[in-house]
């Protein structure tokens, strides 16, 4: 939908519905993904990995292993030179680096079913795997901890012995599973709930869920003579890969290029390292190129879930209800190292709405689980599902309509966020009564059948990014990006060059370089693409302009000033001179005579970035004799700034919301008293299949277009997953006559709840 | 003199407990170096792991960013994303 | 590990290929006769990723022993254009964007096709059941029904006498 306010804008490629330049290549199957890479005398890497939920490691005997022909390599963590460690940005947090170093191959302690502690490379899969099975690993079991709120309890096997809780003063005297502990907050919270006149109370707990990416982790790497490396990989940042593959191998950045592939999904958990630092050592052992691809069941194992989580939450709110007060505790998984987004959900939790008193306090746990990973929105649908639920409790009490208590609390452009920012271009209030205006929210729901709202925030980020724009002599244009392109960012890139060149579409080509072939940029992620490495490629396009003008103004011999660009064809002004248009074809192939090939890159590290907003709605039924829920109709709006390509925008809103209801629905991480994952499949972990969902409707609420894109984009990707943990939950919870509080709502919880358990 | 506002635990761990204490800067660069000046430590965790929100606009990296008499700075752990 | 030669009509062609032991028709048709647009995202069936029309029947090529593929036809995504023209089912995932990553495509487009090719004139239930055996992480279904259903649509278009 347009916005009156807004002037009416007359683009010609930005808005539109193009095909996607690389849509012939990932429709026919020549897209080359991760495991798709050969290479001469390529051997194949496998992984052993522990069969214990926490175990210290008294002895690690590859000599029989190494004496079977065909092996040719075997590293296990003491091949690592992780050097002085230190931190990198890597997903929501920044990640210790001796950490990451001993998730990829452990040091003297395991602390998960499926971590990495050998690890071979054979002339043959079969080779492989008899190889892995003759390295003879001797473990000292030790008890192990699944669940977080167990373990906090005191008597808890403690994971880390050198783990003593930051953020509390004094120090603690004894070492922890609490990692970290945060606390953010403002006002006076206790006089707010003593003058209350409503209060509403709950415990909330979400499971560890997995982002389910299709394609498993892969790369292949190729270590050379010279220590000159290279390493093809699917991940959501080339650069990123390059920096802990080097600095867990302890290599020099220029040692090591990394050719980014397509990347079969990633969702958050392709932003940091699991087989790249292994292969390259394998390689760097036996001077060949080594294949390392996972396993589903290595993916669910090993890869990272986001974390389950355990929160109270405490509302207090006036009798017509504004909001005036909440306390809320978080606890969230980290796995088996520190750093759970939890820091996020403290900072998300209350972001759609002006609370005046806040108190968050957010607690990191490490258990014997694999290390959490980014996951879309990190942090943030955990602590939405509680807070949503406890608004929706509130305006069951109040029987206010859930969208107008909402708009009655909504943030503001100008309210300060508890986080500290301050809430600039945002249509979060737009956004619901688009919603309430919108034929769904009217129609009336069949008997057996309920509705739930929800809403969601997340910040959306900048920072830095690279892009080139080359002309071609015939006139076209080609935009390298530094992004590997997850969901379509390559059309969203080339759409933006045309609209800035005054190119159609179908002129321009986009191409994802590699880390000798363009300057750094951050990782996929963060729903920065079209944000921060758009806002480059728009730079450089607009370098390309000016270049442009200047040439046809030298051609002329007039005043650039007098040199006016429109839809790729440069005029002259000055009337005085009576010459015709030159085009951008007729620039481009005279080059060499006004000064060369043009080209130009941009590196920036892009500030601005506008936060999003998403409200959905989710009608429901539940088959009364098998607890089963199924989702009847569902729709999804956002603000999304301006959608530069609003298929690809509508997509990341359904596929989010999609993620959402498995989220709430079935996804979990089943664990046996062994600490044991009972569920590493598909078939087991039950993520959402097209007969599950019905089509999922989308509102792009453009009301406010970002200023500082040139564009008006915001981010998109991220927060179409918070809202509906507690959309499918409010519907659940409306049907069965009682506050669900725990996901997911599996049949067997939802037939309990009907009393029928 | 800028107000430094944190809602960081690990900062805490570093100004004794502190979340809100007076800097004298005219830059972000300025600023990292007093806060290290004053809680040795904190001008690297800044540096290297947090955004900073300036009057309200959330920045990253921004070292060349102005700060103006009376502005707000909160440090805020950096938020990255999926 | 004893392998043999098997022989088999891949996208039309007759192709020889070694096999054996515990290989799977998609590890034949992706290490040996370099056909990578197959994918593989489960090794066990759940996903579809894999998915090939062997015989007109669709299979997940990940659950078929490559020496089993001797005498059969298949047809992998590689064949599924003509001549470099685009099947109506790539056009439609092209033009409704029914695709993100791409990774599932393949075996979505497969899959599509083995249904069209038996019920040219699908229900939305019957394409999203019949698509259950294909899991998207990224699209949320939506488009891709849409796609089906409106390549279905160009099919029988394509069909009618004119």
């Amino acid at each position: 939908m347009s916005d009156g306010n807004q002037p009416p804008v007359d683009f010609k490629v930005v808005g539109q519905r193009p095909i996607r330049p690389d849509g012939v290549d990932k429709v026919t199957g020549r897209a080359q993904f991760g495991a798709d890479f050969h290479l001469p005398g390529m051997l194949t890497g496998r992984i052993k990995r522990s069969p214990h939920a926490h175990a210290r490691i008294v002895s690690i005997d590859a000599s029989a292993a190494e004496k079977l022909p065909g092996v040719k390599a075997i590293v296990t963590g003491v091949d690592l030179d992780v050097g002085a460690g230190g931190d990198i940005e890597a997903g929501e947090h920044a990640a210790a680096m001796k950490d990451v170093a001993a998730n990829v191959l452990a040091g003297d302690k395991v602390f998960y079913q499926g971590h990495a502690v050998a690890a071979v490379a054979a002339t043959s899969p079969e080779v492989a795997a008899e190889a892995l099975d003759l390295i003879v690993v001797t473990y000292e079991i030790l008890p192990h901890v699944i669940d977080v709120d167990e373990a906090m309890m005191p008597g808890a096997p403690v994971l880390h012995d050198d783990m003593y809780t930051k953020g509390v003063t004094p120090k603690p005297a004894k070492p922890s599973n609490v990692a970290q502990r945060h606390v953010m907050g403002r006002g006076d919270v206790k006089a707010a709930f003593a003058s209350a006149g409503v209060v509403i109370e709950g415990r909330y707990t979400t499971a560890a869920v997995h982002q389910g990416y299709i394609e498993p982790h892969a790369c292949v790497a190729s270590w050379g003579a010279d220590g000159q490396s290279t390493i093809w990989c699917s991940s959501q940042g080339q650069f990123l890969v390059r920096a802990m593959t080097a600095r867990i191998l302890n290599l020099p950045l220029s040692d090591l290029k990394v050719i980014p592939a397509e990347i079969g999904g990633g969702f958050g958990g392709k932003t940091t390292v699991y087989l790249e630092p292994v292969a390259l050592a394998l390689s760097r052992k036996c001077g060949r190129p080594v294949k390392l691809v996972m396993s589903r069941e290595e993916v669910f194992l090993a890869s990272g879930p986001t974390s389950g989580a355990s929160m109270d939450i405490k509302l207090a709110a006036t009798k017509d209800g504004k909001i005036t007060a909440a306390e809320m505790e978080l606890r969230y998984q980290a796995g088996a190292f520190a750093g759970s987004p939890v820091n996020l959900g403290c900072m998300t939790a209350f972001a759609c709405y002006d609370v005046e008193n806040l108190a968050l306090v957010g607690l990191d746990v490490v258990s014997n689980r694999p290390k959490v990973a980014a996951y879309r929105a990190p942090g943030a649908p955990m602590a939405a599902f509680a807070v949503e639920s406890a608004i929706d409790d509130l305006a069951r009490k109040l029987d206010m309509d859930p969208i107008d208590l909402r708009i009655l609390n909504a943030v503001k452009d100008g309210a300060k966020t508890v986080y500290g920012a301050t809430v600039r271009y945002s249509a979060f209030i737009e956004t619901l009564e688009a919603v309430k205006a919108h034929p769904h929210y009217k129609a009336k729901l069949k008997p057996g059948q309920a509705r739930g709202v929800a809403a969601g925030f997340w910040f959306n980020i900048g920072g830095e990014s690279s892009a080139a724009v080359h002309v071609d002599e015939d006139g076209g244009a080609t935009v390298v990006s530094s992004n590997p392109d997850i969901g379509g960012s390559r059309a969203s890139m080339a759409m933006m060059a045309a609209e800035t060149l005054g190119l159609p579409i179908e002129r321009v080509r986009c191409t994802i370089a590699d880390t000798t072939s363009i300057g750094f940029s951050g990782s996929t992620g963060g729903s920065r693409v079209t944000f921060a490495t758009g806002m480059a490629v728009v730079e450089a396009a607009q370098k390309v302009v000016a270049d442009l003008k200047r040439r046809a103004a030298q051609t002329w011999e007039c005043d650039i000033a007098h040199v006016e660009w429109r839809d790729g064809v440069a005029t002259c002004l000055d009337p005085s001179k009576n010459v015709k248009p030159l085009s951008m074809k007729v620039l481009a192939s005279k080059s060499a005579k006004t000064g060369g090939p043009i080209a130009a890159e941009v590196s920036l590290n892009a500030q601005g970035a506008a936060a999003g907003y998403g409200v959905h709605v989710c009608d429901l039924e539940i088959d009364a004799e098998t607890g089963r829920t199924t989702v009847v109709r569902y729709t999804a709006a956002q603000d999304v700034g301006r959608a530069i390509h609003p298929a690809y925008v509508e997509g990341q809103l359904q596929g989010g919301a999609a993620q959402g209801v498995g989220w709430a629905l079935n996804e979990e991480y089943v664990y046996n008293k062994q600490g044991l994952l009972d569920n590493a499949s598909f078939l087991d972990y039950r993520m959402p299949v097209a007969s599950d969902l019905p089509m999922i409707d989308t509102i792009l609420v453009e009301a406010k277009p970002n200023p500082r894109h040139p564009y008006g984009a915001k981010g998109v990707g991220e927060v179409p997953i918070v809202p509906p943990l507690a959309a499918v939950s409010n519907a659940v919870s409306a049907l069965v006559g009682k506050r669900m509080t725990a996901l997911p709502l599996s049949p067997v919880s939802v037939l309990a709840a009907m009393g029928k358990g | 003199m800028a107000r430094v506002v944190s809602i960081s635990s690990k900062v805490r761990d570093l100004t004794g407990g502190l979340d809100a204490f007076d800097v004298e800067a005219a830059t972000v660069r300025g600023l990292i170096r007093a806060l290290e000046a004053k809680f040795p430590g904190l001008g690297d965790l800044v540096e290297n792991e947090m955004s900073l929100a300036i009057d309200g606009e959330i920045h990253q990296d921004a070292m060349l960013e102005p700060l103006s008499p009376g502005s707000e700075v909160v440090l805020i752990p950096r938020i990255s994303g999926g | 590990m004893s392998r043999t030669v098997v022989n088999a009509i891949v996208n039309g062609e007759p192709v020889a290929f070694l096999g054996g032991g515990g290989q799977s028709l998609l590890d034949a048709l992706r290490d040996e006769l370099r056909l990578t647009g197959t994918k593989e995202g489960c090794g066990t069936g759940d996903c579809g990723a894999c998915s090939v029309i062997v015989d007109g029947r669709l299979v997940c090529a990940c659950l078929m022993l490559a020496p089993e593929a001797e005498g059969k036809r298949i047809e992998t995504i590689e064949g599924l254009a003509d001549n470099g023209h685009l099947h109506p089912l790539q056009h439609q995932f092209l033009e409704q964007a029914a695709l993100q990553c791409g990774f599932c495509t393949p075996g979505l487009l497969m899959a599509s096709k083995a249904l069209l090719d038996r019920n040219p004139d699908p229900t939305e239930t019957e394409v999203r059941y019949w698509l259950a055996g294909n899991i998207c992480r990224c699209t949320g279904y939506d488009k891709v029904v849409r796609a089906v259903m409106d390549a279905a649509a160009d099919l029988r278009q394509e069909e009618k006498p004119r």
